[in-house]
């Protein structure tokens, strides 16, 4: 197992420059200038090409892409050419309220979507079963910003049970961390928790027909037992792909809703950064994704040895 | 379980797992009176006023840096930084001292080779800053507190070039801080203004933090915009980021925030109905919204066919796509300076008073030659102001039987493509759409629209001499009654010539809580004279 995740490992480094590779040159034949944006409406082209000369923006493609790359290589994301600060800076600001965010939404969608999949799959054809996929229907088709303007508008505006944006650090107290994040997570876990709730049923139909479960029920097993230690583990590997192949959803749900919830995380970063073309930011961010992606599925693989055991690598 | 013990409850159980235990980020009652939370109307992406020249940065600059003179809400250049100044009979020697008790925010006084470097720096990229340094003969220090300017010729408009609120601003920066290229961004930001930059609470897109400094020594007039006394009335500005505008309303309804300076006119009934809140013009200078025509290549290199595309458009149309139905923030505007300020002027303005004559505007295009070639108009979509004018321009043009290649993209691709002077089939364009805010077209210094140079004007690259003629003239005169000349004949040919095409001119609101007391009009917020209880 552990040879089996350090391969892996090695593995994601040609990913990796493949991704470098992609994001730079999709960056560098993307219409739009910086320098124009940093110059101003009042500045002439030969302005805009004096800042594009110090930002070394008028070097060929391959230099530019193999300076990154040597700086990546040093573990130097580079400088936001906007901010001038380092982009590791601007991502070490970031990551923290992104990761809560993902964190919470992730957690209330196991702990609320698992169960309903479940439920929904044991009371197969029965109103509840219909209701809980009505709901997931519901869900799945309500755009994450909806969701959150609804939200702010019931328990914020209305209600003042929380606030309407920002983000306060885990340092400074848990409620107030919990606070800001509430919300957010329940807005971006929506449409994941009908996703979650309607595979665990599928799979769950699944394995409840096998004679295993027939056997279990004749012998008197308990139905929590039979449904949450029995079929639940059974049918968990579809369950786990999903919720790993879903962490992507949540990266582009968080992009939204950070922005509906002003919460100062990596998404809202990326759309700053994207609209503005500072290329050493964007590249950084989607580098920082792409490679907790990949450790992510790498998770997602050591998590199948565990539940089924029949898997071994 | 009612909801405080469900809340007491949950801080409970997160309390044992919190090293930081449950602290709520409270202020004391007299703390959050002295904290004054704003919403910019942009991310302050960087703060290097002179490098770039956004006006959410120059509005975080006006706090932390300090300038030799402040135009007033008169539009005059009043002293601010600088207690005399004397002018040979010539015009072409001026001295100017220097206040005392002027500081930086690292404690060292402000010198005359501080003010040397930084308007070196300013004139390398400010158009009249370019204008003084062409003339300039010498700029030295005299004494610590006392420099020296020598022109080759008189240049009228100095003092108002030192004090105007249009970016970039003349800042006046430490000497180590105003060496840095002019291209490159600084990253020190220390300077002499009523309030100091916290570098380290710097969240780029989320937060910036301003505290007061403590040893501004405000002059004794009363502040009226960039000029008088700068008093701080408060020890903390936190300017908080939020991009979506339905947020911004509920943060301020909800008591988050305390002052939104561009609320969107969409939400402004929900604030005017909540009793916390005031809401008013912001900036009476306003807005000149505009579309340009590319003056290079066919169908609007020909005059008649940009007088077509004038003949034709009701600015009542693009204002009300801009702002709906409040009639109160909106004018025709059949010129191209702000209404309401000296030089207004409506010469030459007929073409696009009175009733829309489409028959006689088809006649005169089809006269200019043009027979159905693809016309690409740039539209950016993600800025409000684009996207209604960019709308409205596509049904004009399909009205007037011109073929639209609506080119829906974003601010940051426009404003790479249009600076294209390639035909608009390989790259270039035809059209696009913009706006100016007014106090950039209270007259022709800071107003690059408006200039007609051919290669060197805004993009679209007009060429007109009678324009420039007047531009030159608006220069050199030496009283109101000679720049009302000067102006009224640019107007008229500015026209004529159709350099681009006013949409109109429309205000908008800013929105604050009545805690909040103290806020002025203007082109900028200021924050001098504002106070807020608890």
């Amino acid at each position: 197992m552990v040879s089996y995740i350090l391969r892996r490992i090695v593995a994601t480094l040609p990913v990796m420059a493949i991704v470098a590779l992609f994001v730079f040159s999709l960056l560098y034949i993307a219409p739009g200038d910086p320098a124009v944006v940093i110059a101003g409406d009042q500045a002439s082209p030969a302005d805009v090409e004096r800042i594009r000369q110090t930002l070394g923006l008028d070097r060929p493609f391959l230099v530019q892409f193999g300076s990154w790359l040597w700086h990546i290589l040093h573990g130097d994301l580079g400088t936001s050419i906007f901010t001038s600060l380092p982009v590791s800076t601007l991502i070490a600001q970031r990551i923290e309220p992104t990761l809560s965010l993902m964190a919470i939404a992730l957690s209330l969608t196991v702990l609320i979507a698992v169960p309903l999949g479940v439920v929904a799959a044991w009371k197969a054809g029965s109103w509840i079963d219909r209701s809980i996929m009505a709901f997931a229907v519901f869900a799945f088709s309500l755009p994450v910003f909806v969701i959150g303007y609804v939200l702010a508008y019931v328990f914020a505006l209305k209600l003042e049970w929380l606030p309407v944006q920002g983000y306060t650090p885990i340092a400074e107290g848990v409620w107030p961390w919990l606070q800001n994040l509430i919300l957010p997570a329940v807005a971006l876990g929506d449409v994941y928790i009908a996703l979650i709730a309607r595979i665990t049923r599928a799979s769950m139909l699944e394995v409840l027909q096998q004679d295993y479960i027939r056997t279990a029920r004749a012998k008197g097993l308990g139905m929590r037992d039979i449904l949450f230690v029995h079929a639940l583990k059974n049918a968990a590997v579809p369950i786990v792909t999903v919720i790993g192949i879903g962490i992507a959803l949540l990266i582009g749900g968080a992009v939204v809703t950070e922005s509906v919830f002003a919460i100062p995380g990596l998404g809202r970063l990326t759309i700053d950064a994207i609209l503005r073309r500072d290329y050493p930011v964007i590249q950084g961010i989607v580098l920082v994704f792409s490679f907790l992606y990949v450790l992510i599925n790498l998770m997602v693989d050591v998590i199948y040895t565990l539940v089924d055991p029949r898997i071994r690598y | 379980m009612d909801r405080r013990t469900l809340l007491k409850g949950l801080a409970g159980a997160g309390g044992l797992a919190a090293t930081g235990g449950l602290s709520m980020p409270a202020l004391s009652q007299g703390a959050a009176a002295r904290t004054l939370r704003f919403v910019p109307q942009a991310n302050l992406a960087n703060f290097d006023p002179i490098w770039g020249t956004q006006y959410v940065v120059r509005n975080a600059a006006a706090l932390v840096w300090d300038t030799l003179y402040g135009v007033d809400a008169t539009l005059q250049p009043q002293r601010q930084m600088v207690e005399s100044e004397e002018v040979t009979d010539d015009g072409l020697t001026w001295t100017f001292r220097l206040r005392s008790g002027l500081k930086f925010h690292d404690g060292e006084p402000v010198r005359s080779k501080d003010v040397i470097a930084s308007l070196t720096r300013w004139s390398a990229r400010d158009p009249m800053g370019l204008m003084i340094k062409a003339l300039q003969q010498e700029l030295t220090a005299v004494d610590d507190k006392t420099f020296k300017l020598v022109l080759k010729q008189p240049y009228p408009k100095l003092l108002y070039a030192l004090g105007k609120n249009n970016t970039p601003i003349a800042f006046i920066m430490p000497e180590r801080i105003a060496q840095t290229d002019p291209f490159k961004q600084i990253t020190d930001y220390v300077g002499s203004g009523p309030m100091k930059f916290a570098k380290a609470e710097w969240v780029p897109g989320a937060k910036a933090v301003f505290e007061k400094f403590t040893d501004y020594v405000p002059r004794q007039e009363k502040s009226s915009w960039l000029a008088g006394g700068k008093q701080i009335l408060i020890d903390r500005l936190e300017w908080v980021v939020i991009p979506d505008p339905a947020t911004a309303a509920a943060a301020l309804q909800n008591g988050e925030v305390d002052w939104w300076e561009s609320p969107i006119t969409d939400l402004v009934p929900v604030l005017k109905s909540n009793r916390n809140i005031n809401v008013d013009i912001a900036d009476p200078l306003g807005n000149v919204g505009s579309f340009r025509m590319n003056h290079l290549y066919p169908p609007f290199n020909d005059v008649r066919a940009r007088r077509a595309v004038l003949m034709a458009m009701s600015q009542e149309d693009y204002m009300r796509a801009l702002v709906g139905d409040d009639t109160s923030l909106w004018k025709p505007l059949p010129g191209f300076f702000t209404p309401g300020t000296p030089l207004y002027s409506e010469a030459g303005g007929e073409i696009l008073k009175g009733k829309r004559d489409f028959d006689a505007a088809k006649k005169l295009l089809a006269e200019s030659g043009y027979s159905g070639q693809p016309v690409t108009c740039l539209v950016a979509q993600d800025q409000p102001i684009t996207k209604a004018q960019g709308d409205v321009t596509a049904d004009l043009l399909k009205k007037l039987g011109m073929n639209v290649d609506f080119v829906a993209t974003d601010w940051g691709t426009v404003g790479s493509r249009r600076a294209q002077k390639t035909p608009p089939g390989q790259g270039g364009w035809q059209m696009f759409h913009t706006w100016h805010a007014g106090a950039d077209c209270i007259n022709p210094a800071p107003y690059n629209a408006i200039r007609a140079n051919g290669d060197k004007a805004w993009f679209g690259w007009p060429s007109s001499d009678a324009v420039e003629k007047d531009v030159v003239a608006w220069f050199e005169a030496k009283n109101l009654d000679e720049e009302k000349a000067a102006i009224n004949h640019l107007n008229k040919a500015a026209l004529e010539d159709v350099v681009y095409a006013p949409t109109g001119f429309f205000l908008g609101y800013t929105a604050w809580r009545k805690t909040i007391s103290g806020i002025a009009k203007g082109p900028l917020p200021f924050f001098w004279g504002v106070s807020k209880t608890a």
